[in-house]
C-alpha cells in the first residue's frame, strides 16, 4: 500500500460543545476497582488569564496499569467498569475536573516502568494543533524514577506534578494547565 | 519507540500571528520530544467505537449520520442539502475500520447551535449541527447534512471564515488523534483565512478541501463531496506481555 499524506490539524474552534451533549468528565462508578481522586485545575493563557473555551481530555490505565486497548497484551485484569476516558470543556473560570481513578504503574519498555500518570490532551480556540501533557502524582515515590519525567529539564518538571490534597475526605489532584509563558507546562512531541 | 514528531510541512505552527488567538495560547518553551510507550501507542478509540457499537448500532445510522433530521423535530433542515463521504486511513494508505468521526458545524445561514455564537443569523429550529458516525469495513463513513455558512469573526477587520465542517477523529492511538476542519472546493475566502492559511505547505491546505464527486452525487436529492482522511499511526508494535510489566502489576 502507498504511503498517504497526513491530513493537517485546525483548531477546534470555540464552539466544540456541540460534541459535549452529556457530560463525559466521570470516569469511575461505583463498580469502579481503584483509589478514587479528581483531577482538577485551570487553563491559563500567556497572560494568566483563564481559558473559559479550552477542552480536556484525558487517557489512562486502569488501577492494575493496563490499558483498555487491543495493544496492551499484557496479563494484568481488565476493569469491566473503567474505560479510561474523559473529555471535559472548561467553565467561565477556566476549570475543569475529572472524578476518575488512580491509575498503576505502566510500562516504559523491556526493563523499566513508567511511574502513574494521566496522558492530556487540550484543545482550545487559537491551538491549532492540540497539545499533549501528562499528569504525574507529586506524592508518588516512582516518579524519582520515570523515564519519561527524565527528559524533561530539572526546573520544568514540577509543571508536570499535579498536587495532592484532601478535600472533604476526597483525594483531589490540582493540574493547572498554563499554555504560555511563567512556568509554562510542559508540552511533548509525540 | 521515537517518533517522528509533528511534521512542520503538516501541521500548523503554535505561533501563527494572523491568527491572532494563537499569540497568547501558543507554547514559547520547546516541545519536548515524547518517545511512544504504551500510553501512547494505546488510546481510546478502540474502546469508544466498541461502546457506541454496542449501545447505538442502528441508531448511529439512522440518527446521527443525517443533520437533516437529527434535530428530532419531525422537520427537514433549510439549505443546500449535501453529503459527506470519505475514506479514513492510516499513513500506508490502509482503512480505518470501525473509527469514530464526529462532526459540528454552521446551519446554512452560518449560526451554530452555540450559546457563544452571537451572530446575528437566524437559528434553524430543525438543525441541531453535531453528527457522528463509525467507518464501514473499507474505512468509510458518509453523513447527510447541509452546506454550511461563511460567518464573521473578531480576527481582524471584516474577517469571515470560509464555510467548512469540523471533523474531531480518534482513530487507533492517542498518536492518531486529529481535530480538523473541511473546507469547499472554490471557496474565494479560503485564502483570507488566518486559520486556513496557517496549514504551511499549498499541498497541506489542499488536504482539507472536499473535492466534488459527481459519482457521489445524488440524483434529485443532494450534492456529494469527497473529504479523506489521514492520520498518523503508533510506530510501536504491540506490547507483549515481559519481565518489567508483570513486576509493574504484581
Ligand atoms: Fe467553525
Amino acid at each position: 500500500m502507498s504511503g498517504r499524506a497526513l491530513t493537517p490539524s485546525q483548531t477546534v474552534g470555540p464552539f466544540f460543545h456541540i460534541m459535549l451533549r452529556e457530560p463525559m468528565n466521570a470516569l469511575a462508578t461505583p463498580q469502579t476497582a481503584g483509589t478514587r481522586i479528581r483531577i482538577e485545575g485551570v487553563v491559563y493563557d500567556g497572560d494568566r488569564a483563564v481559558v473559559p473555551d479550552a477542552m480536556v481530555e484525558i487517557w489512562q490505565a486502569n488501577a492494575a496499569g493496563r490499558y483498555r486497548h487491543p495493544a496492551d497484551l499484557r496479563p494484568a485484569p481488565l476493569d469491566p467498569a473503567f474505560v479510561g476516558f474523559g473529555r471535559c470543556g472548561t467553565d467561565e473560570r477556566g476549570f475543569y475536573s475529572f472524578d476518575t481513578i488512580k491509575p498503576g504503574p505502566v510500562p516504559f519498555d523491556a526493563q523499566r516502568v513508567q511511574a502513574p500518570h494521566i496522558s492530556m490532551l487540550v484543545f482550545a480556540r487559537g491551538l491549532l494543533d492540540h497539545l499533549r501533557t501528562r499528569a504525574y502524582f507529586d506524592d508518588e515515590r516512582a516518579n524519582a524514577d520515570d523515564p519519561v519525567l527524565h527528559l524533561v529539564p530539572q526546573q520544568r518538571r514540577p509543571t508536570l506534578l499535579a498536587e495532592h490534597r484532601t478535600d472533604a475526605g476526597r483525594v483531589v489532584y490540582r493540574f493547572d494547565i498554563v499554555l504560555q509563558g511563567d512556568r509554562e507546562t510542559v508540552f511533548f512531541d509525540l | 519507540m521515537d517518533g517522528p514528531g509533528r511534521d512542520p510541512s503538516t501541521f500548523p505552527p503554535y505561533l501563527y500571528e494572523a491568527y491572532r488567538a494563537t499569540v497568547r495560547r501558543s507554547p514559547k518553551q520547546p516541545l519536548i520530544p515524547l518517545p511512544q510507550t504504551l500510553s501512547e501507542i494505546t488510546g481510546p478509540g478502540p474502546a469508544i467505537s466498541a461502546a457506541l457499537h454496542q449501545t447505538v448500532q442502528g441508531a448511529v445510522g439512522a440518527e446521527d449520520t443525517d443533520l437533516t433530521t437529527n434535530m428530532g423535530t419531525g422537520t427537514e433542515a433549510m439549505g443546500e442539502r449535501i453529503i459527506v463521504t470519505g475514506r479514513v486511513l492510516d499513513e500506508h494508505g490502509a482503512p480505518l475500520v470501525g473509527t469514530l468521526v464526529e462532526i459540528w458545524q454552521t446551519n446554512a445561514a452560518g449560526r451554530y447551535r452555540h450559546r457563544v455564537d452571537q451572530h446575528h443569523a437566524p437559528l434553524d429550529p430543525n438543525f441541531l449541527g453535531y453528527g457522528r458516525c463509525l467507518t464501514d469495513t473499507n474505512g468509510v463513513y458518509r453523513f447527510v447534512t447541509i452546506r454550511p455558512g461563511a460567518y464573521p469573526w473578531q480576527n481582524h477587520p471584516n474577517a469571515w471564515r470560509p464555510a467548512h465542517i469540523h471533523f474531531s477523529l480518534f482513530g487507533p492511538s492517542w498518536v492518531s488523534r486529529l481535530v480538523t476542519q473541511m473546507y469547499f472546493p472554490g471557496d474565494p475566502l479560503q485564502p483570507l483565512d488566518p486559520i486556513f492559511n496557517s496549514v504551511p505547505t499549498g499541498a497541506a491546505q489542499a488536504r482539507l478541501v472536499a473535492q466534488y464527486a459527481h459519482d457521489v452525487t445524488q440524483e434529485g436529492y443532494a450534492l456529494g463531496f469527497r473529504f479523506d482522511i489521514v492520520l498518523r499511526g503508533p510506530r510501536a508494535t504491540p506490547f507483549e506481555p515481559f519481565e518489567a510489566a508483570q513486576r509493574a502489576t504484581r
